[in-house]
C-alpha cells in the first residue's frame, strides 16, 4: 500500500455514539480506480464508516482525506462533497412517492442544475445499462428487491461520482438478484469506478476486490489482497469471523 | 476492547499497540472552536437583527398620529391592573374547559376516525354517518354551533339536563373539535403503509388488535404535531364560550370594559392567553420531539 494519491484517506478517525465508541483510530486507504471491500461482524462499525465518508455523520476526531481535502473540517461545503460520491443502502431507500424516471433525474436536475431532456436522457441511459430500461415510468413498490437495488445504483451513478460507497447491497436480496447486483457492481469496478464496498458476501469481495479490510474493535485489524486475509489470514480475530462465516455457508 | 493487547500481525498497521485514553487532537479542538464560533455568531446576528426589528416597529407605531388615542382606550395602567383578579379567575375556567374538553375530543375523535376507516359493506351505514357529522361540523363556524346548542338544546326543556351554560359551551365545542380530530387521526390512519397491516395480521393479530396495538401507535404519533396543533387552537377557541354568557376570561373582560370606560382589560385578557399557549406549544414541541419522530415507520 502507498498514501500520496490515495482519492480516500481517512487517519485516526474517531466516531462515538454517545458511550460507544464505534470508530477508534481508524486509518484507511483507497486509491483511485481500486475496489476496497469491508468486511468484520455485525455491528463492528462498516456502515458508520461508509456515512462518516460522505458526511451523513461528523466524526468526532482524525482526518478524512478526499481528493486531498479535510472533508471532516466543518468549513467545507459537505454537499459539495456529497455530490462528488454516491452511497447505496442495504435499504434502497428510493423515494416511493417519484417514479423510476424521477428518483433518477431528482439529483442532476435539482443539484446540478441538468435541464430536464438531457436529465432524462442520461437517466433513461444509466437505467439501460442497469437492465430496467422498461421500468421507466414504473413506481419503486412496483419493483422487485433487486430491480429496486439497481434503480438505487443508477441513482448515484447518474450524477457521475469519483467514489461510490456501497453498503451491504445485497443483504436485503435472495441469491438470484444478489448475483444480479454484484454483477452490476463488478461491471463498474471494470470500468475503473473507485469503490468502498462493505459487504458480507464472501464471494463477491474474493473475485472482485483489490483489497479486503477486516474491521474490529473500531479499527481496520488486517488488510491485504483478497487471496491473504480470506485465505490465509494472519489475526485470530479475522480467522474467527471467517470461521463463523464458513460455518453460516456464506463463503 | 478486549483485543487491545494483542499483537497485529496484519499489513502495516499505523495504529497498532496498545490504545491511551482518547483525548481530543488538536485539529478537533480547532473544529470544534470553530463550529462554537459559529454558532455564537448566528445567535448574535439573529439577537441583533431582531432588537432592530423590534425597536423599527415600536417607532414606528408609536409615531402614528392617533397613537395618543389608541394608548388611551387600549393601555390604561390603572385599568389594567384592576382588570388582573376578574381576568385570571375566568382563565381558571377557560383552562379547566380546555382541558376536559380535549379529553372527550381525543376519545370520541378516535372512534369517528376509526368508524371511517372501516372497511367492508356491513360497515356502510356507520361509515356515512360518521362521515356526514365530520361534514357538518367541519363545515360549521363555531360560534353557530354554540349559539344553537347553548341556546337552542336548552330550549328544548328536556328532563335532566343541567342547566348551566358552561355544559353547552363544551357540547359545541366537543362536537366542532371531534371533527377535526377525526379527521386528522384519520389521515394519520391512512398513512400507515399497508404492509404494517399485513405483517400484524400474519403474526395473527385480530382487526382490533392490529388497530389497537400496530396502525393507532404510529398513526397517532406521525400526526402528533397537528394533534397538539388543535389543542393549541382549542385552548383559544374556549374564550368563545363568553357568547353563552359564561364568564370566562373573555366574559369578564367585557364587563370590566364597560366599568372602567376603555379597553384595556381585553389587552390584559389577550395577554393572558399568549402567556398561557406559549408555555403549552414549548412542551408540545417538546412532547412531538420525544414521542414523535421516531417510531413512524420507514426504513433507515
Ligand atoms: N445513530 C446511532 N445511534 C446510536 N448508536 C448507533 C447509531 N448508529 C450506529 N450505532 C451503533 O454503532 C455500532 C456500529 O453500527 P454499524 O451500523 O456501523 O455496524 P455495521 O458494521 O454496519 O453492522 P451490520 O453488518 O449489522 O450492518 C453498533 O453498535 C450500533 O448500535
Ligand atoms: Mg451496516
Amino acid at each position: 500500500m502507498s498514501g500520496g494519491a490515495a482519492l480516500l484517506s481517512m487517519r485516526g478517525v474517531r466516531k462515538a455514539f454517545g458511550r460507544t465508541v464505534v470508530l477508534d483510530g481508524l486509518d484507511l486507504d483507497v486509491d483511485a480506480h481500486r475496489c476496497v471491500v469491508l468486511i468484520g461482524a455485525s455491528g463492528s462499525g462498516k456502515s458508520t464508516l461508509l456515512r462518516c465518508v460522505n458526511l451523513l455523520e461528523t466524526v468526532d476526531d482524525g482526518v478524512v482525506e478526499f481528493e486531498g481535502r479535510d472533508i471532516a473540517d466543518p468549513r467545507i461545503d459537505a454537499d459539495a462533497v456529497r455530490a462528488r460520491t454516491g452511497i447505496v443502502f442495504q435499504s434502497f431507500n428510493l423515494f416511493p412517492h417519484l417514479s423510476v424516471l424521477d428518483n433518477v433525474t431528482l439529483a442532476p436536475r435539482r443539484v446540478h442544475g441538468v435541464a430536464r431532456a438531457e436529465a432524462e436522457d442520461r437517466a433513461v441511459a444509466m437505467l439501460r445499462r442497469v437492465g430496467l430500461q422498461d421500468k421507466v415510468r414504473a413506481r419503486p413498490d412496483e419493483l422487485s428487491g433487486g430491480q429496486q437495488q439497481r434503480v438505487a445504483i443508477a441513482r448515484s451513478l447518474v450524477n457521475d461520482p469519483v467514489l461510490m460507497l456501497f453498503d451491504e447491497v445485497t443483504s436485503a436480496l435472495d441469491p438470484e438478484l444478489v448475483a444480479e447486483v454484484l454483477g452490476l457492481l463488478r461491471e463498474l469496478r471494470e470500468d475503473g469506478m473507485t469503490m468502498l464496498v462493505a459487504t458480507h458476501e464472501m464471494g463477491f469481495a474474493r473475485r472482485v476486490a483489490d483489497e479486503v479490510c477486516f474491521l474490529h474493535g473500531g479499527r481496520v485489524l488486517e488488510r491485504g489482497a483478497p487471496q491473504q486475509v480470506l485465505g490465509e489470514p494472519v489475526e485470530p480475530r479475522t480467522q474467527e469471523f471467517l470461521r463463523s462465516i464458513v460455518a453460516a455457508g456464506r463463503m | 476492547m478486549a483485543d487491545q493487547q494483542r499483537g497485529r500481525a496484519g499489513a502495516d498497521l499505523s495504529t497498532a499497540g496498545p490504545r491511551p485514553a482518547w483525548s481530543p487532537s488538536p485539529l478537533q479542538l480547532d473544529r470544534d472552536r470553530h463550529r462554537r464560533r459559529a454558532g455564537v455568531r448566528s445567535a448574535v446576528v439573529a439577537a441583533l437583527s431582531t432588537v432592530v426589528f423590534g425597536v423599527v416597529l415600536v417607532l414606528a407605531i408609536t409615531s402614528t398620529p392617533g397613537w395618543p388615542r389608541i394608548q388611551a382606550s387600549f393601555l390604561v395602567p390603572s385599568s389594567a391592573w384592576a382588570a388582573v383578579p376578574d381576568v385570571a379567575r375566568g382563565l381558571w375556567l377557560n383552562l379547566r374547559i380546555m382541558v376536559v374538553c380535549a379529553a372527550v375530543v381525543f376519545v370520541l375523535g378516535l372512534s369517528v376516525a376509526v368508524l371511517r376507516t372501516l372497511r367492508g359493506a356491513v360497515f356502510a351505514p356507520v361509515r356515512w354517518l360518521a362521515t356526514a357529522y365530520t361534514d357538518l361540523f367541519r363545515g360549521l363556524p363555531l360560534i353557530l354551533v354554540l349559539l344553537l346548542v347553548g341556546y337552542g338544546v336548552p330550549g328544548l326543556r328536556l328532563q335532566g339536563l343541567p342547566g348551566d351554560p358552561v355544559f353547552y359551551g363544551c357540547i359545541a365545542l366537543v362536537l366542532t373539535y371531534t371533527a377535526y380530530v377525526a379527521e386528522v387521526l384519520r389521515a394519520g390512519i391512512e398513512s400507515v403503509h399497508p404492509s404494517q397491516r399485513a405483517a400484524a395480521r400474519a403474526l395473527g393479530l385480530g382487526h382490533a388488535a392490529t388497530l389497537r396495538f400496530v396502525v393507532l401507535p404510529q398513526a397517532v404519533r406521525r400526526v402528533l404535531p397537528a394533534l397538539l396543533n388543535d389543542l393549541v387552537s382549542l385552548q383559544k377557541d374556549s374564550g368563545l364560550v363568553s357568547v353563552l354568557g359564561v364568564v370566562d376570561a373573555i366574559r369578564a373582560a367585557q364587563i370590566l370594559t364597560a366599568k372602567e370606560g376603555n379597553f384595556t382589560p381585553y389587552l390584559v385578557a389577550g395577554a393572558f392567553f399568549v402567556l398561557l399557549t406559549i408555555p403549552m406549544a414549548r412542551v408540545t414541541d417538546a412532547v412531538a420531539r420525544r414521542w414523535g419522530a421516531p417510531g413512524t415507520g420507514g426504513a433507515v
